[in-house]
């Protein structure tokens, strides 16, 4: 029943973005006609902007992400329980486990993100919102760029989290967590930028989540090197700001270039 | 330049092209690669420090060396799939991939049984290594990519997205890799340091470089014929070409 509500909720969400396009079309050819009388009523149907159709995209997937909290406490639990292996499998010597901090951290936070890819566009493929929003006459990138934020603000923001937590149990240097906080600041959106041309390709798939730790894993490779290299470099009490101006740059170029390709994998994979 | 290459975007004149291309490639495969690796086996002379197993060198440079070539190749055509909707690109792109995995692979193989005797261990993370292995997991993706749909078109379009994204981030990975290995361990067990190489070990390489280019070639071909018939199975022309060739 609640999931049935659901649904409808979405697609009521998404009417609306198409509905308020479509009306803004009428509008405009309207106004061609008769430019002068752009009156104050006309006002209230504004176009859909850019601004409103990437709030819209990122409320709906936040909302639906609420009614779903064990999609956000999974890759959660995922990461402390990985950490936690970790001096199981090692040994419980401090000075072992604060050399290793860093790339345990950073490793799980990969695994983590990449496990919580997959939610991604696979429930919107399966009921068919996903190809409305791609016949919706916004841009692409716009909806695909609120769709990636909204799986950051869902996925990496409570890693950011609840990481200094595990950097305790871990014996991380105390000079470090400044630099684990700010890596995992830059780094987590590059990882939702890159893997979302990951889900994208494979969102058509049946079998498609090992397929996507194969495609994805390879690309993530920059990021962790330079993000665990800062922490390294801060636990020796050096600048570590050439580092986290790298990770930026990936950051900033994944910002741009990701969701075209998002988008053209997308187009691909609806078919 | 394009009115000349248009007819190639048929399949039955690319498909009779590359028949008649294949002759005389692996012809001159043959001829290059019997000189090279003869010379180069038995005639070039020994390195003077790593004495006789230096001579996988004449395998070992080639096979990496067009191992990145070839990802290189097939994002060139899965480039032009992609903004000229070029279907027979795609099948290239697709005949060209477990080439490539495999000239990596080969590359891999080599480069751990050269290092065992002249480094005393199989592997090192030295950075041309990692980003070496890096590349076979790019190449095992794409072709993973390309398996998983059922519709060819569809694999062709999924895994040239793939390779282009792959193609940005090679020399992200490449040079991350190398300064990763550099800030890790310092300088590592010298790479070779580049002997400056006498003549006599040089002409043999190139003969054996440029016999691999033309094997590529070969097995490329050789691939991509079976992807425009598989491709264009119904086609009648096709079928004439199966009768043709059962009846004889």
């Amino acid at each position: 029943m609640t999931l049935k509500t659901q649904s409808t909720q979405e697609t009521e969400n998404l009417t609306v973005i198409i509905d308020e396009t479509f009306i803004d079309d009428t509008l405009t050819e309207n106004t061609v006609s008769d430019s002068s009388a752009l009156t104050s009523s006309e006002q209230s149907l504004q176009p859909l902007s850019y601004r409103n159709a990437f709030m819209l995209v990122l409320k709906r997937d936040l909302t639906i992400a609420m009614r779903h909290k064990d999609d956000i406490i999974n890759p959660l639990l995922f990461f402390v329980i990985v950490v936690t292996l970790f001096p199981l499998g090692i040994g419980p010597e401090a000075q072992t486990l604060s050399r290793i901090a860093p790339g345990i951290i950073w490793v799980a936070a990969l695994l983590a993100t990449l496990l919580s890819l997959d939610r991604l566009f696979k429930s919107d493929h399966l009921d068919g919102s996903l190809e409305q929003m791609l016949l919706s006459p916004h841009p692409i990138f716009i909806l695909v760029l609120a769709k990636i934020f909204a799986h950051w603000l869902i996925t990496g923001l409570p890693l950011i989290l609840i990481a200094p937590l595990l950097a305790v149990l871990l014996h991380l240097d105390e000079h470090s967590y400044t630099a684990l906080l700010l890596t995992l600041l830059l780094g987590t959106p590059v990882l939702s930028l890159l893997g979302a041309v990951g889900v994208a390709l494979t969102v058509g798939i049946k079998k498609g989540g090992v397929l996507l730790s194969l495609l994805v894993l390879p690309l993530y490779i920059p990021v962790l090197i330079f993000a665990t290299s800062a922490i390294d470099t801060a636990a020796l009490g050096l600048p570590y700001s050439g580092q986290l101006a790298i990770i930026a740059a990936l950051f900033f170029g994944s910002l741009t270039l990701a969701p075209f390709a998002v988008g053209a994998a997308l187009k691909v994979s609806t078919n | 330049m394009w009115k000349w290459l248009h007819p190639y975007a048929n399949p039955e004149v690319s498909y009779h092209f590359t028949n008649k291309l294949l002759p005389w490639l692996s012809a001159l495969a043959a001829i290059f690669l019997s000189i090279g690796l003869v010379w180069a086996l038995l005639f070039a002379p020994a390195d003077y420090q790593q004495g006789h197993s230096f001579r996988i060198f004449y395998i070992h440079v080639p096979a990496a060396s067009l191992s990145m070539g070839i990802y290189f190749a097939m994002a060139v055509a899965a480039f032009s799939s992609l903004v000229w909707q070029l279907k027979l690109a795609d099948a290239s792109a697709a005949a060209m991939a477990p080439v490539g995995a495999s000239f990596t692979a080969i590359a891999l193989i080599t480069g751990a049984a050269w290092g065992k005797p002249m480094w005393g261990t199989w592997w090192i993370w030295d950075a041309r290594l990692t980003s070496e292995l890096i590349l076979l997991f790019l190449y095992l993706g794409v072709i993973a990519l390309h398996n998983a749909f059922e519709d060819k078109n569809l694999a062709g379009k999924a895994a040239g997205i793939l390779t282009l994204v792959g193609v940005i981030n090679i020399p992200i990975i490449k040079y991350s890799v190398d300064w990763w290995n550099t800030l890790h361990q310092g300088s590592t067990v010298s790479k070779l340091g580049k002997p400056s190489m006498s003549l006599d070990m040089l002409w043999p390489f190139i003969f054996c470089f440029i016999g691999f280019s033309l094997l590529v070639g070969v097995i490329i071909c050789l691939r991509f014929r079976n992807e425009i018939l598989a491709r264009n199975s119904i086609r009648p022309w096709v079928r004439e070409l199966v009768k043709n060739n059962t009846s004889q």
